[in-house]
């Protein structure tokens, strides 16, 4: 016969105090407590990131189109609630700024955010005020990565941040490029300078970064942020024809994008990938390939090759 | 810009066709019925490539001076800059060609043909297509008709219709100052459709072949002006 053991009174108030109290919580912050994304250190810090994170690169550029903009703080909110936290954007991107802002207040996600944002301005003393105003349109207190864009005048710039970070307005400072640009450049300004950050292009097929900056990020103690995970959705339309591999299921893939994506996060020195989405599935979909299992070396290369020879 | 070559025109393009496509739909939304004042604007320019009167030129100047600068506040500056900072330097441009527009065609300097020559019907074909045909786009296209591009409220059916407009003009040294502008905007506008995958892309293209193919026809006597 079973036995029963009955609740006290003071158990029975404090289980519906808990309960009442997680149901006022963003669903986010329950979720993200058991269920959530892969993490990677941040070698500056200590801190930890999600391994894939949302980029904003024309996807959020919607201008003040009200139906739009809904549609994005649909995919920031299924973003959240999957347990991301990095959403990068920049100046350069249009109303992506703004339209993140939009998101963050409707959705209350000013605490759970990872906010990565650019610099992007060829006369430095305008550096200060377009911060501001990118600042303003994010609607946070303050920016936890700031990056030079395309390393846009960036001896400048990159002072700039690290006075920010030196007086306590910042907390992580970056350079960006995309498309194996400039390269040469880049490593030599990983090498002199501070930075806890760097963004760069990585995928399958764009595979340059895994030669000189990808060790050197490893060495220098640098975080790696990787932009055009697809190559801006040309990637996936390339391989839309072909089946994906049997062999795919091994990582847990069950689609291109998540085994692009497992492929990318998966390189030991990278933080965190930021593929950008309009659609709320999509959005899902990426941040489940940030889970076990991640493939080994061998199974690096046998995609490599695979999505190369498509 | 180091490594230019490397760069090709979608690195440029800073949003999806879905956004720019709603562009007009939010745009038509907001300024109905004026849709309906662009239509007569429009039918009154082709009336005046039709028949010129002595006052056709004066008006013409009001209308698309008028099409120039509202287009450059209401639709350039206030929806398209948004999502393309590039556009803010271009809305002096628009603005630039509403004042010239006003001044040259109102000062009389630069007179319409009425000689039945090729500029002249190639400019009626053009400006007809742009205040007619060119709002019927979205539904070749696929898109609702709530997105037409309608002339005077929107910027290819009104520097297409200008070019109209402008290619049988004469004199030549006042027609090719102001068709400088217009061209310039077919060509950014035919980039900007053929980057994002669009099926029209070469409608400003064939606009800008047509005006220069009318403007460096050969011209056999002086036309008559009104």
């Amino acid at each position: 016969m079973p036995t029963f053991n009955p609740m006290s009174r003071r158990q029975v108030l404090q289980g519906l105090l808990m309960a009442t109290a997680a149901s006022a919580l963003p669903p986010w912050q329950v979720l993200a407590q058991h269920n959530g994304p892969k993490t990677r250190v941040i070698p500056s810090t200590g801190d930890t990131v999600p391994l894939v994170g949302l980029g904003s690169w024309i996807t959020f550029n919607v201008g003040d189109d009200p139906e739009l903009l809904e549609q994005c703080a649909d995919v920031m909110a299924a973003f959240f609630e999957s347990g991301g936290r990095m959403i990068d954007s920049s100046p350069m991107y249009g109303s992506s700024q703004a339209t993140i802002g939009y998101g963050l207040d409707k959705l209350d996600a000013y605490e759970r955010v990872f906010s990565a944002d650019k610099l992007w301005t060829s006369s430095p003393d305008e550096g200060r005020d377009q911060i501001e105003a990118s600042r303003s349109d994010w609607g946070v207190s303050r920016f936890d990565l700031l990056q030079v864009h395309n390393l846009r005048a960036w001896r400048e710039n990159l002072e700039t941040l690290l006075t920010m970070k030196d007086d306590g307005e910042l907390r992580y400072v970056g350079i960006t490029t995309s498309h194996g640009r400039r390269h040469d450049e880049f490593e030599t300004i990983m090498r002199d300078y501070p930075l806890d950050f760097v963004q760069l292009t990585y995928n399958p097929v764009d595979r340059e970064a895994e030669q000189r900056l990808l060790p050197l990020a490893r060495e220098r103690e640098i975080g790696v942020i990787v932009n055009r995970p697809f190559q801006q959705g040309r990637l996936i339309d390339r391989l839309g024809d072909h089946d994906l591999p049997d062999w795919a299921s091994e990582v847990g893939a069950e689609t291109w994008a998540q085994l692009i994506l497992k492929f990318i996060i998966s390189h030991p020195d990278v933080t965190c990938a930021i593929p950008a989405t309009t659609q709320v599935e999509h959005v899902r979909e990426n941040m489940a390939a940030a889970s076990s299992p991640l493939p080994d070396d061998d199974m690096r290369q046998r995609i490599a090759e695979t999505i190369g020879e498509l | 810009m180091s490594e230019w070559w490397t760069y090709r025109p979608e690195d440029f393009l800073l949003f999806s066709p879905r956004v720019y496509w709603r562009l007009f739909e939010l745009h038509n939304a907001d300024w109905w019925p004026l849709q309906i004042v662009a239509l007569l604007a429009g039918l009154s320019i082709l009336t005046a490539l039709l028949r010129p009167r002595p006052w056709s030129s004066r008006l013409n100047g009001i209308i698309l001076a008028a099409g120039w600068g509202f287009v450059a506040w209401a639709f350039l500056w206030q929806r398209y800059a948004p999502i393309n900072w590039a556009i803010e330097y271009v809305v002096p441009l628009f603005a630039l060609q509403a004042l010239l527009l006003l001044g040259v065609l109102s000062s009389g300097w630069l007179t319409l043909p009425d000689r039945r020559r090729l500029p002249r019907y190639i400019g009626l074909a053009l400006t007809l297509y742009a205040v007619m045909l060119h709002p019927l786009i979205p539904l070749m296209s696929g898109r609702s008709w709530q997105m037409a591009e309608i002339f005077a409220m929107t910027p290819d059916p009104l520097a297409i219709a200008t070019l109209g407009l402008l290619v049988g003009a004469h004199p030549a040294r006042w027609a090719w100052p102001l068709m400088a502008i217009p061209l310039l905007w077919c060509l950014l506008s035919w980039i900007t459709l053929d980057t994002m995958g669009s099926s029209t892309a070469w409608v400003p293209l064939i606009a800008i072949g047509l005006a220069l193919l009318g403007r460096f026809w050969p011209r056999t006597g002086r036309a008559n002006s009104t």
